[in-house]
């Protein structure tokens, strides 16, 4: 499918990250022009590495010059931080290269967005891709996600095709996000299941999101206009993702069980504790985590795989094959 | 000003504003003008440019207003821009509803207003408005006399009749309900209804859990004590007597609905305390071509306690638009009577009955063809004698038996319509069946007329033993079965036997799936389910049957066998032993015994205690059958051990269509030989009578297609033959989802369980419909994963359920392990993988619990929607609570 399409000069902003890194190499793949925009080297044979941020204006002018397609992953990702840095880049960043991007004449651009952009705390069971909502979505993070995802969708027209591709729960080897977390917090003793660890939720595999950010690019014409959430439409529940990651990883798999409101105030505290303290490391659990680890959410994915008519590649357990395989 | 007409407030939750307008009327007689609100959708439907095919005429009743039919208004003019339902084929039509004078939003003529003169308002108004061209009326409550008596003075307009629950007569025998007798006393009916809202709050409580803002929107005409006084004239002019001003126009309007030869339909809250079912019936025998709709759980207010508009729609569109069906042809075989045996053996001396431990006897008691002749002649006679007429109710609420067989046999040869319900229901449930089917009259043992006086079941009663008068006269038990008998002994000829088309029966489901429905049988289908019993299982007459099995058994006199009732509690079948059987088995020299499925189990467990002379009784039984539910092989295999000379059968069947198909356990063997992973529950091929089609299921996991007996094809099961039932019992709506009509004139029973046919003709069950779970890969049955997932090491049972929206479903197994576990749990990630290679089909989690739900009746059909809602709920986060 790849190989039909022609090739074109793209570039991939926050590429130094493992979905980014990813995504260049699928864009490679599929035989386009890839150029790259980040702090430090993309680290991807075959990509023009641009090093910068997308909060520099001037920057952001350099890096889209002579390009044709944008796909725009970098953002502030955390759990805890200040407001203003999450503004900085997710909002304040995604209107940056927007316009760069329709100043240097970009027809095609993709906003690499997040489920929780929609994610009100409450349990998701096969949900289609809701709007984004700034106001309800939990947390810094997918607040300022939300703002940047409409901003995206807002500038969308006929000459300028935007796409917003939400993965949700993205792992793979080499994953510094939620499966170095994960396993660091296990290896501590420090994870706990929420409640029986029962509710089912969706993840997708790292190169499966690459694929359907490419699958996205590629699909812009028709695609256009519209966020599509993309998950490996494999739901499990927490307690069997845990153990699949831990073991993977070589680590004992949680056993302790926290009922998930007794989690939740607890995160709460240890949130405006942190907020007041920044450190070395995230939180032990915040409010938001407990929520996502609590509650269900796994989403419909017959609307995604239709726009962009792709599937995911990878299985979930072909997927844990690959994390034990990067452990050994 | 509180006199004059006006407009509702705007903003009244549902009510469309475009709907209302003001209607200035002169009244006949009089010359006074007065004005009406009305909701109207006339105009709404000229914008959208469509002709309606009539208009519905609704009619509130007291204390309410037009606010009451807002959804009918809505739905009727949806029709037209929803896509969905076709309106060529639904119809589209013009509704309106009235606020009557004094009432809603009408004016206040400062007169009261008598049943005469309202039919006489709503006339004056209808000819204002110009209606013409067909009309169907709709009334409630006592908007449904007002209603019914204009349509008897328009015959000429009216093409058709509908009420929610109402009353034209009252029954000389029955006191005015409770609420309105309080509301009558003279002190209290201006205090109730005028000065406060007591009466209005009263009848706006009647509906179950009416938000608050609805329920304002019904007292909004009634804010003040003057605006409330037609309420207070309403009630006084309800007729308590012949003495009242209204009793002759209630009079007319009740013997005026007999000559309304248009179709008719009532639907009906049974949790009504004014308008109980009492009034349903008399309706129904005023209007004998009238369809009938019990809503179970609804009460008065029935118009906020289910979405009745979709369903007068789709009846209008039915009943009215298209007619009624062209009559099913005659059958050119027709079985002989149920009764004609009895008539042909009256003089044999021969035994027809033994019943093993009849009550109140030591030792088994045999009944010849000559004394169960005569016995149920003499019970024919006496009951007639008694005032049962052809077309009563009997509910029968006595264990199988003697008593029963000659109960039965005597109510079919009269004519009379035998309800029975099983006490396996509960007293709750058994009580909402004979509650619903409101019997005539009721024959019952001492338990049954405790219950029927404790409950207020209706009808006459009659007892089987004879009670001390000091107790019958208590309960209200008007003759024993001894005094029914001696009141036959007159030698007068019975009447004219019933004609094969008459109802013979009705007799209530299981209740496994949702509220007990009564299912409605005529002779002739009764007839055909034993001509077929006897063609299937080659029973002839004299042949011995052991009745353990009570609707098979029954038949035992019209089919001309021997039947033995054995030694149990027929009330709770696990009390059968291996002993009992056996003692029943060589009391008739038996060939054949019909078991039920829960009863097996204890026959099996007590095997061990049987003599040798027993088990020699039992190696000389043909055939065992076992109805009622699917038996796993190795169980069957154990009962082939007791029985070794026998063949073993398992029909597949349901109330409606009690033989469907049959299979040996040799033919379960040999089909789970020849397709091992079938993904079904191979029920055999169809019986001797009996067609089986499928129609297919959808992507979305609906029964669309043609029903097709083509090969493979996994849909809804659906059956024709001529003894599956007539109908449910006042259940049009139900009725009319079970049926389906093919174009050759076949009507096909829907089952409403999945299966596939396989190239030999075999039947397989993959799980009931609503069971089926609608992935985004596509439609899966849950037999099949079931099986595969039972293949695994330690897992004793499974069911696969579906968790999530229907097209994107999450396939999700509930385990219950060979050991037993103490609480809920998910399952094991080895056994989760294990059983994940079994199913070959993505599931997203697996559940372990101590126990699968099962029915209380059949104790083997697992309740998957009861698991469904529990995974669901512990999958999104909820509390691992047992099942």
């Amino acid at each position: 499918m790849t190989m039909s399409e022609t090739p074109m000069k793209v570039l991939v902003t926050g590429a130094s990250g493992s979905l980014g890194q990813a995504v260049v190499a699928g864009l490679i793949a599929a035989g386009h022009e890839v150029r790259t925009l980040q702090r430090r080297s993309s680290a991807v044979a075959g990509a023009e590495d641009f090093i910068g941020t997308v909060t520099d204006a001037e920057d952001l002018t350099t890096a889209t010059a002579g390009r044709e397609a944008v796909v725009h992953l970098a953002a502030k990702v955390s759990m805890a931080g200040a407001l203003a840095e999450f503004e900085a880049v997710n909002v304040g960043g995604t209107a940056g290269i927007l316009a760069a991007a329709r100043a240097a004449g970009v027809t095609r651009f993709v906003q690499v967005s997040s489920p929780s952009v929609a994610h009100s705390g409450t349990s998701i069971m096969g949900a289609g891709t809701l709007p984004a909502d700034p106001k309800r979505a939990r947390g810094a993070y997918a607040r300022t996600k939300a703002q940047g995802e409409l901003l995206a969708l807002a500038s969308d027209t006929s000459d300028f095709r935007v796409v917003a591709v939400r993965p949700h729960l993205v792992w793979g080897p080499g994953d510094t996000q939620l499966i170095a977390r994960i396993v660091e917090r296990a290896r501590r003793g420090r994870l706990p299941l929420l409640n029986s660890g029962a509710c089912l939720i969706d993840t997708t595999y790292r190169d499966n999101a690459a694929s359907a950010i490419v699958a996205a690019l590629h699909r812009a014409d028709t695609a256009h206009g519209h966020a599509y959430v993309v998950s490996n439409g494999e739901p499990r529940t927490v307690a069997e993702l845990m153990d699949g990651i831990c073991r993977a990883a070589g680590v004992t798999p949680p056993r302790w069980r926290v009922p998930a409101a007794v989690a939740r105030a607890a995160g709460g505290a240890v949130e405006a504790l942190w907020s007041m303290r920044p450190g070395e490391d995230e939180p032990p659990m915040t409010r938001f985590l407990a929520e996502q680890l609590s509650t269900a959410h796994w989403f419909d994915q017959r609307r995604t795989r239709e726009a962009l008519q792709w599937s995911p590649a990878v299985s979930i357990d072909e997927g844990l094959h690959r994390l034990a395989a990067s452990y050994r | 000003m509180s006199g004059a007409a006006s407009l509702p407030p705007a903003g009244l939750p549902g009510l469309d504003p475009r709907y209302s307008r003001l209607v200035t009327v002169p009244e006949r007689g009089t010359g006074a003008q007065h004005t009406w609100h009305v909701l109207d959708n006339g105009d709404a439907l000229a914008q959208l440019g469509v002709e309606p095919v009539g208009t519905i005429l609704c009619v509130h009743g007291n204390p309410t207003w037009s606010y009451l039919w807002r959804s009918l208004l809505s739905a009727a003019t949806d029709v037209v821009t929803d896509a969905a339902s076709k309106h060529a084929t639904i119809g589209v039509w013009r509704v309106i509803a009235v606020d009557q004078l004094n009432m809603g939003f009408s004016d206040r003529t400062g007169t009261t207003r008598p049943l005469s003169t309202r039919i006489a308002d709503l006339g004056d108004l209808t000819e204002t408005l110009g209606l013409a061209g067909q009309v169907v009326t709709f009334g409630h409550d006592w908007g449904g006399v007002v209603s019914l008596g204009w349509a008897t003075q328009h015959p000429h307009l009216v093409s058709g009749v509908m009420a929610l629950n109402t009353a034209v007569h009252q029954p000389a025998d029955a006191s005015i309900p409770a609420l309105l007798r309080l509301a009558l006393r003279p002190i209290l009916l201006k205090s109730s209804t005028v000065h406060t809202t007591a009466f209005l709050q009263s009848t706006l409580a009647l509906a179950s859990g009416l938000p608050a803002p609805v329920r304002a929107a019904y007292l909004a005409p009634y804010l003040t004590a003057d605006r409330r006084q037609g309420i207070g004239d309403f009630v006084a002019d309800i007729p308590v007597d012949q003495h009242h001003e209204s009793f002759a126009a209630l009079t007319a309007v009740s013997s005026g609905i007999r000559d309304l030869h248009v179709p008719a339909l009532f639907l009906w809250g049974p949790k009504d305390p004014i308008f109980s079912d009492r009034y349903l019936v008399d309706l129904l025998q005023r209007m004998p071509q009238a369809d009938a709709h019990r809503f179970e759980g609804a009460g008065h207010l029935i118009a906020e306690d289910v979405d009745f508009a979709p369903v007068a729609l789709r009846w209008l569109a039915e009943a009215v638009l298209t007619g009624p069906p062209p009559p099913v042809s005659e059958p050119t075989h027709e079985a002989p009577a149920l009764w004609s045996n009895l008539d042909k053996y009256r003089d044999s001396p021969k035994t027809a009955l033994v019943e093993m431990a009849p009550p109140g006897r030591s030792a088994p008691r045999h009944v010849s063809w000559r004394l169960l002749a005569t016995r149920v002649k003499e019970l024919a006679a006496g009951l007639r004698a008694h005032g049962v007429q052809p077309g009563d109710r009997v509910s029968v609420l006595v264990p199988p038996g003697a008593d029963l067989t000659a109960v039965l046999y005597a109510c079919l040869r009269i004519g009379a319509v035998v309800v029975v319900a099983d006490a396996g229901l509960g007293i709750g449930g058994l009580s909402r069946a004979v509650r619903g089917a409101w019997p005539d009259h009721v024959i019952g043992i001492d338990r049954a007329l405790v219950a029927a006086k404790a409950l207020g079941w209706p009808g006459q009663k009659f007892s089987t033993r004879r009670l001390p008068a000091g107790v019958a006269r208590s309960l209200g038990v008007t003759a024993s079965l001894g005094e029914l008998m001696t009141a036959g002994r007159t030698g007068a000829p019975l009447p004219q036997p019933p004609s094969p088309g008459d109802l013979a029966a009705v007799l209530f489901t299981s209740g496994s799936t949702g509220p007990a429905k009564g299912v409605a049988y005529t002779h002739r289908q009764l007839s055909a389910l034993s001509e077929l019993l006897a063609t299937q299982y080659d029973i002839t007459v004299g042949t011995g049957l052991v009745a353990g099995f009570a609707p098979f058994a029954l038949l035992g006199p019209a089919l001309g066998a021997t039947s033995v009732t054995p030694d149990m509690d027929v009330t709770s079948p696990s009390t059968l032993t291996a002993a009992a059987v056996a003692d029943a088995a060589a009391a008739v020299d038996a060939r054949i015994v019909f078991a039920s499925p829960a009863a097996l189990g204890n026959v099996l467990a007590t095997a061990d205690a049987l003599t040798v002379p027993q088990r020699n009784t039992l190696s000389g039984v043909q055939a065992l059958l076992s109805a009622g539910a699917p038996l796993a092989e190795p169980l069957l295999a154990r009962v082939s051990q007791l029985l070794p000379s026998a063949t073993i059968h398992t029909p597949y069947g349901m109330t409606e269509g009690l033989l469907l198909t049959d299979i040996t356990l040799g033919g379960i063997r040999d089909a789970a030989k020849s397709i091992p992973d079938s993904g079904g529950v191979c029920v055999g091929v169809p019986a001797a009578s009996v067609q089986i089609r499928i129609s297919a299921l959808d992507g979305a996991g609906v029964a669309s297609g043609p029903p097709s007996n083509q090969p493979g094809v996994t849909g809804e099961i659906v059956a024709a033959a001529p003894h599956i039932k007539d109908h449910y019992d006042r259940l049009w709506v139900t009725q009319a989802d079970s049926v389906r009509d093919s174009d050759d004139g076949t009507r096909w029973h829907r089952t409403g369980d999945v299966g596939h046919l396989d190239s030999e003709g075999r039947l397989w069950v993959e799980g009931r419909l609503p069971h089926v779970i609608v992935a985004a890969s596509g439609v899966i049955t849950p037999v099949g994963p079931e099986h595969r997932a039972e293949q695994v090491s330690g897992v004793a049972r499974a069911a696969a359920v579906g968790v999530g929206p229907s097209g994107t479903q999450q396939l999700v197994l509930v385990i219950e392990l060979s050991t037993r576990r103490r609480r809920p749990a998910m399952a094991t990630p080895r056994l989760t993988a294990d059983i994940r290679a079994a199913v070959g089909r993505p599931v997203a989690a697996v559940l372990v619990v101590p126990k699968l739900p099962t029915d209380i009746r059949h104790n083997s059909k697992v309740d998957r929607s009861r698991l469904a809602r529990w995974a669901t709920d512990v999958l999104a986060g909820g509390r691992m609570r047992r099942p």
